[in-house]
């Protein structure tokens, strides 16, 4: 099994990699325009939590997808994938059977170690679950070494809140506290509506011990560190996950540069330090 | 030994930090009071001589629409509070508050506080800084939510 750091020794001795066919197992619809696709890769292959592979069907296009699945599971390895394009379109519509074409992982991960001794929050907005998910898996499986865990997720609609069974079984968990709201409901929904960084003051945490992952909408992400910084976390235990305009996932096109950095081989996961300065310069 | 409702609001969010010879002032504006879930605190266009203090469960901040049913603009739960519309005419309530839940809040008399912040106006600034920085807070959530960041992607 080629672990993610074989591979991105790999990657920088031959930076332009050929996609690799694997074989989409399985299709979950997550919500009305979401989609996990199951894939198995032709060997074992090992990820961190927040590495992305890229995804490529001929003839169309590739894209950077991040993979959504427990980085402690072998075999089957998941994307969860949006449809809002040609090339995400034509990743829905696979079926199990059809093969796609995968390059990676690439990309920084979540610190998870890092935040052992404390509390960890995740954050996530729409799509941003599913980068967030595999650190969620990584916490869990070493549960006892965390202080408390936090689960905040924002979504458009209570149609629209992905991994709903899962959601379910976390809440039901006595050590994770998942707080969910939805931007607009009608009286079906019992829950929350309002913003993510709204949770923020309802959340059991402790500031000053608590590292924070984020992914969401960049509006999203400013408003939540905002909200995090005002709380009393420190800027040094925030990381945020960046999306930019990755067309290589190998530091040679440039697409992806974000300031000084790109994100595809210096990101996608930040340090909130890193990159404050950059997500104030409108023109970036 | 009586017990009075001044201890609940000192523990309340919003009054954090309020001089305690305030809090002592306020709270004979004060009552105690509980619902039932699906009651409702307030309906929309009805006078507003009220706020809300929630201690515990959820209101929502309800809007009707003939063709769609209540729709729910925003959630507050504990710490929060529920209610503008006391503070400016022509004081009537621009949505509904529904209990989603079994609540308590502490109900603050409007009247009783605006002749009381009319006599001290130290008290009355205070009063409305704090109800400036929620009414900011609630504005920018607002804004956020308008623009519908989740419905917004890259064309890939």
């Amino acid at each position: 099994m080629r672990t993610s750091t074989e591979q991105a020794q790999a990657t920088r001795a031959a930076p332009w990699t050929e996609p690799e066919s694997w074989q989409v197992t399985d299709v979950r619809i997550e919500a009305p325009d979401v989609f996990t696709l199951g894939l198995t890769p032709p060997e074992p292959f090992g990820f961190q939590p927040g590495q992305f592979n890229m995804l490529y069907q001929p003839g169309v296009g590739e894209v950077p997808i991040s993979i959504s699945g427990d980085p402690a599971s072998t075999g089957r390895v998941l994307h969860t994938i949006r449809d809002v394009g040609p090339v995400t379109r034509a990743l829905c519509a696979l079926q199990p059977g059809q093969r796609v074409g995968v390059r990676g992982p690439y990309g920084t991960s979540w610190p998870v170690a890092a935040a052992e001794g404390g509390d960890l929050m995740i954050v996530a907005g729409g799509i941003g679950l599913p980068p967030l998910r595999p650190a969620l898996y990584e916490a869990l499986s070493r549960r006892d070494r965390f202080g408390r865990v936090v689960l905040l997720y924002g979504a458009r609609t209570p149609d629209d809140l992905l991994f709903a069974e899962e959601l379910a079984a976390w809440r039901s968990r006595f050590d994770l506290d998942v707080l969910i709201t939805v931007d607009a409901a009608d009286r079906n929904w019992r829950g929350n509506v309002g913003v993510v960084p709204g949770l923020i003051p309802h959340s059991p945490f402790d500031p000053a011990a608590t590292t924070a992952f984020v992914v969401g909408p960049e509006i999203m992400i400013r408003f939540t560190v905002r909200a995090l910084l005002e709380a009393g976390v420190t800027d040094d235990r925030v990381y945020l996950s960046m999306e930019r305009n990755m067309q290589c996932a190998v530091a040679m096109c440039g697409h992806c540069q974000l300031g000084p950095f790109l994100v595809c081989r210096d990101g996608p996961v930040f340090s909130h330090q890193q990159v404050a300065r950059w997500l104030s310069i409108r023109e970036v | 030994m009586q017990r009075t409702l001044e201890p609940l609001l000192r523990d309340h969010k919003f009054f954090a930090g309020l001089d305690p010879e305030y809090l002592s002032l306020l709270v004979g504006c004060a009552s105690n009071e509980v619902w039932p879930a699906d009651t409702f605190l307030f309906r929309e266009g009805e006078p507003a001589e009220t706020f809300y203090l929630i201690r515990e469960g959820t209101v929502a901040l309800e809007i009707a629409a003939p063709t769609s049913g209540a729709l729910i603009v925003q959630t507050l739960g504990a710490g929060d509070v529920a209610g503008f519309s006391w503070l400016i005419a022509p004081h009537r309530w621009e949505f509904d508050g529904r209990a989603v839940d079994f609540v308590r809040a502490l109900r603050m008399d409007g009247a009783c506080l605006r002749a009381k912040c009319d006599d001290d106006p130290r008290l009355g600034y205070e009063l409305m800084r704090r109800f400036a920085r929620l009414t900011v807070n609630r504005l920018q959530a607002t804004r956020l939510q308008l623009l519908d960041v989740y419905g917004r992607a890259h064309q890939h």
